[in-house]
């Protein structure tokens, strides 16, 4: 059936509270008001305050809460409104989620997902506009998660609850309005998708920028270049046997990423190849990435600050010396 | 210059298009592109030098004239 | 620092001996400059350097036998200094072999190529030297198409047809001018047999009246000295480098299962040399020269052909090859295609003959020219097109 990407993380938060107990909802808004991108609309009617439960302004408390509450014996989903404020709750998620298996001999875990948004594109300034997924994806003891499509947004959530340790879900602002045909979205944590296959190049993105990617690749189509688009999915662990036999089909490779590229997972996707895959490479990689500014406000600002279609196809020429 | 001088200069032009000819074994009197395998560029050059060297100017439409070698050398004469 | 190397002088070679040295160390040479006399079992060839620079080591002796690819000298970019060696340098004891490449050249010493990591796997596993190929990845990087290219044109004879033996080799190394006849017959054997074997051939061939073209050319040449004279066979070289501008699918090399069409039309001219076999060398991008500059280089091409001072380029980038047997009287050649070239254009005998024009027999110069092609690239219909385009440019030489 035809859903939009809010529809289908709306669908699964709901599933998921009618069949299990467990479950809650905590954030900022979300739910009197509905949650800030609209996702648990009419949650607090149906579920009540205590499993739908607004949180004060407060990240560090709110999930620290979610992690005691998931060391208790419950599966809470956490909402940050967006990445840019879970920096607040930086310690909560590494060094208290990521840790406590690992130092408690395997005694405890912490099943929390915390959701949060991501991404710049709809001028909401530079604290509301980062791509910080990396910091998450440096760091073991969490499973980081990137849907990108409308199945996976439908398919993630429950599968993330499934898991015995914390799962971090990133959902790019961009793609909220997206609208697809979704089918079987059961899906795993685990691999990487070709989400168009090609023999030339392959495109190596996730999240916010995989519709980009892939329209760069149509483009690129017509001027007789075969574009393979690779979504990540997953940013920790990295499928880097996916990212391999992709780059080994094609010989060359660019990443899109719309975090900074200094210290970036693309770079890390680069590092990755150059490693395991140097001798299949018939060009040096190359990365697009945002400009290594504070997310701008005014919207022509913002635009020439993000990976762009023409800037994807521009270095994707470039690779394949055309 | 005399008829063997001329002829001399005229042979010598010619082993500079074709240094494979040897001078005695070439006969006055048969044709001379059948004797020495010169073809169309081979021959102008050859007239070119001749040009050079002798400062005879021979125009397209007299080469059925110059037929033999002792025909090169008697055009030539007359014109010196 | 760059390296030059000895370049591939024809499909066919694989190595050379160095006649002598053009060059010195210290002289500023540039792209396409002569630097170099190379021997090669066809010709004495005259060897250009394809990039600017100041020589800096000759490592090759005059009289040494390489292979292609093989490092000749170094080159540095202007300003650059001589890497200094054990010694202050240049001053080279006569005798003394020159730059053995032991060890590593890095440092100070050669320009690494610019080879992307596969396409060095690639042309590991086929055992074949870059050096000399050309690369078409970004910033001029040697791809795997391009090290797959260079694969396919040095691919290895089959099994059964002349791939020089040892005893071959050591006969090359010995010749002089008088053997050359034989070495040149071998590698025209080669070459064709390769052609014989690989293309399957179609072959087209038409009458063309010639009645316009002559008048023409001779009200033309009886108006001029005979220093500014023009030929029949350039009309007929400017006229098929036009017909091939209209028919581009017989103008470039077939190269790894692909036909790469080449921008212009670089003629092969195929030049007798008496006694001694036959070679093509390019008059380059014929369609943009006038008749009186063709004529000039096809005088100066066919003099350094017989005195064996050929260039590199000339003997190895014709993208099409032309033939004129009709000096000799005959009445139609049907050529066999040089590979990788795709076709040869055969011109015969310009004789007046009985021929219909306007219902009623007369007698009218013409001049048989075919066509053979390869196959693989065109078909028959596409060689009708470009004979009938020959046929019209003829009819109209005022306008070549």
């Amino acid at each position: 059936m035809r859903m939009s990407y809010r529809e289908a993380v709306r669908a699964a938060l709901h599933e998921a509270l009618v069949a299990d107990p467990r479950v809650f909802l905590m954030g900022e808004d979300v739910g009197r008001y509905g949650g800030s991108y609209a996702v648990s609309k009419g949650f607090y009617d149906e579920f009540g305050p205590e499993r739908i439960r607004d949180a004060p302004l407060s990240e560090l408390g709110f999930v620290g809460a979610g992690v005691g509450a998931a060391l208790g014996g419950l599966r809470p989903v956490v909402e940050v409104m967006t990445v840019n404020f879970s920096l607040l709750a930086l310690d909560q998620i590494v060094n208290m989620a990521a840790v406590y298996r690992h130092m408690s001999g395997g005694q405890f875990s912490v099943p929390v997902v915390i959701r949060m948004a991501t991404g710049a594109g709809r001028q909401l300034g530079a604290q509301h506009s980062h791509s910080l997924e990396n910091w998450y994806a440096h760091v073991p003891g969490l499973r980081v998660v990137a849907p990108a499509t409308v199945a996976d947004a439908r398919g993630m959530l429950p599968a993330a609850l499934a898991e015995p340790d914390p799962v971090v879900i990133f959902e790019h602002v961009g793609l909220y309005n997206v609208e697809e045909e979704v089918g079987d979205w059961a899906c795993d944590l685990t691999h990487a998708a070709v989400r168009r296959p090609g023999s030339d190049v392959s495109i190596v993105t996730y999240g916010g920028s995989l519709p980009k990617a892939l329209a760069a690749a149509a483009t690129l189509a017509s001027g007789g270049i075969d574009a393979e688009v690779l979504d990540l999915r997953v940013l920790r662990p990295l499928d880097r046997e996916a990212i391999a036999a992709s780059v080994r089909r094609t010989h060359r490779v660019v990443v899109v990423d719309e975090g900074w590229k200094t210290g970036s997972l693309a770079g890390e996707v680069v590092a990755g190849l150059a490693e395991e895959c140097l001798y299949d490479l018939d060009a040096a990689p190359r990365r697009v990435c945002s400009a290594e500014v504070p997310i701008p406000y005014a919207k022509h600002l913002e635009d020439a600050a993000l990976p762009s279609v023409d800037g994807i196809v521009a270095a994707v020429r470039e690779v394949c010396g055309a | 210059m005399d008829d063997t001088e001329l002829r001399d200069a005229v042979v010598a032009e010619l082993r500079r298009i074709a240094p494979e000819v040897d001078a005695d074994d070439l006969d006055d009197r048969r044709p001379l592109r059948r004797q020495v395998d010169l073809d169309s560029l081979d021959w102008l050059r050859f007239l070119l030098g001749l040009h050079d060297r002798l400062g005879v100017e021979i125009p397209e439409a007299d080469y059925p004239q110059l037929s033999t070698l002792g025909e090169v050398v008697g055009y030539l004469r007359a014109r010196l | 620092m760059r390296e030059f190397t000895l370049p591939s002088l024809g499909a066919d070679m694989d190595s050379g001996k160095l006649i002598e040295w053009l060059v010195k160390p210290g002289d500023v040479v540039h792209k396409g400059q002569v630097v170099a006399v190379v021997d090669t079992s066809k010709a004495a060839i005259d060897v250009e350097i394809w990039f600017d620079g100041i020589v800096g080591a000759l490592l090759t002796e005059p009289g040494e036998r390489i292979d292609v690819g093989t490092v000749m000298a170094t080159i540095l970019a202007p300003g650059e200094e001589m890497p200094a060696g054990p010694e202050e340098p240049v001053e080279e004891p006569v005798g003394e072999p020159v730059g053995e490449p032991t060890g590593e050249p890095s440092g100070a010493g050669g320009v690494r190529l610019r080879v992307s990591p596969a396409a060095r796997r690639r042309a590991a596993e086929l055992g074949l030297d870059l050096t000399g190929v050309l690369g078409t990845g970004p910033g001029g990087a040697i791809t795997l198409a391009d090290v797959d290219a260079a694969g396919a044109a040095r691919a290895a004879p089959e099994p059964g047809t002349a791939a020089p033996t040892a005893s071959e080799v050591e006969r090359l190394e010995a010749a002089s001018p008088a053997e050359r006849p034989a070495l040149m017959r071998q590698a025209i054997a080669a070459a064709m047999s390769r052609s014989k074997r690989e293309i399957p051939h179609y072959y087209l061939a038409e009458t063309i009246p010639l009645a316009r073209a002559v008048a023409w050319l001779t009200e033309r040449n009886a108006a001029r000295p005979i220093t500014e004279r023009v030929l029949m066979a350039v009309v007929q070289l400017k006229a098929v480098a036009r017909a091939l501008a209209e028919v581009p699918g017989l103008n470039g090399f077939f190269l790894d299962g692909t036909f790469r069409p080449a921008p212009v039309a670089h003629v092969g001219v195929a030049i007798a040399l008496k006694q001694a076999g036959l070679v093509a060398p390019a008059l380059h991008d014929v369609a943009a020269k006038d008749l009186d500059t063709l004529m000039r280089e096809l005088t100066d091409l066919v003099a350094r052909a017989r005195s064996w001072t050929l260039r590199s380029s000339e003997l190895s980038d014709a993208t099409i090859t032309v033939t004129n047997l009709g000096e000799e009287g005959v009445e139609t050649v049907f050529g066999i295609i040089t590979p990788p070239q795709v076709a040869v254009v055969g011109f015969g005998r310009l004789a007046v003959r009985p021929f219909v024009v306007d219902g009623a027999v007369a007698a009218v110069p013409t001049v048989t020219a075919s066509l053979a092609a390869d196959h693989r690239v065109t078909d028959g219909h596409t060689g009708a097109l470009f004979l009938a385009a020959l046929h019209d440019w003829l009819q109209r030489p005022d306008e070549l």
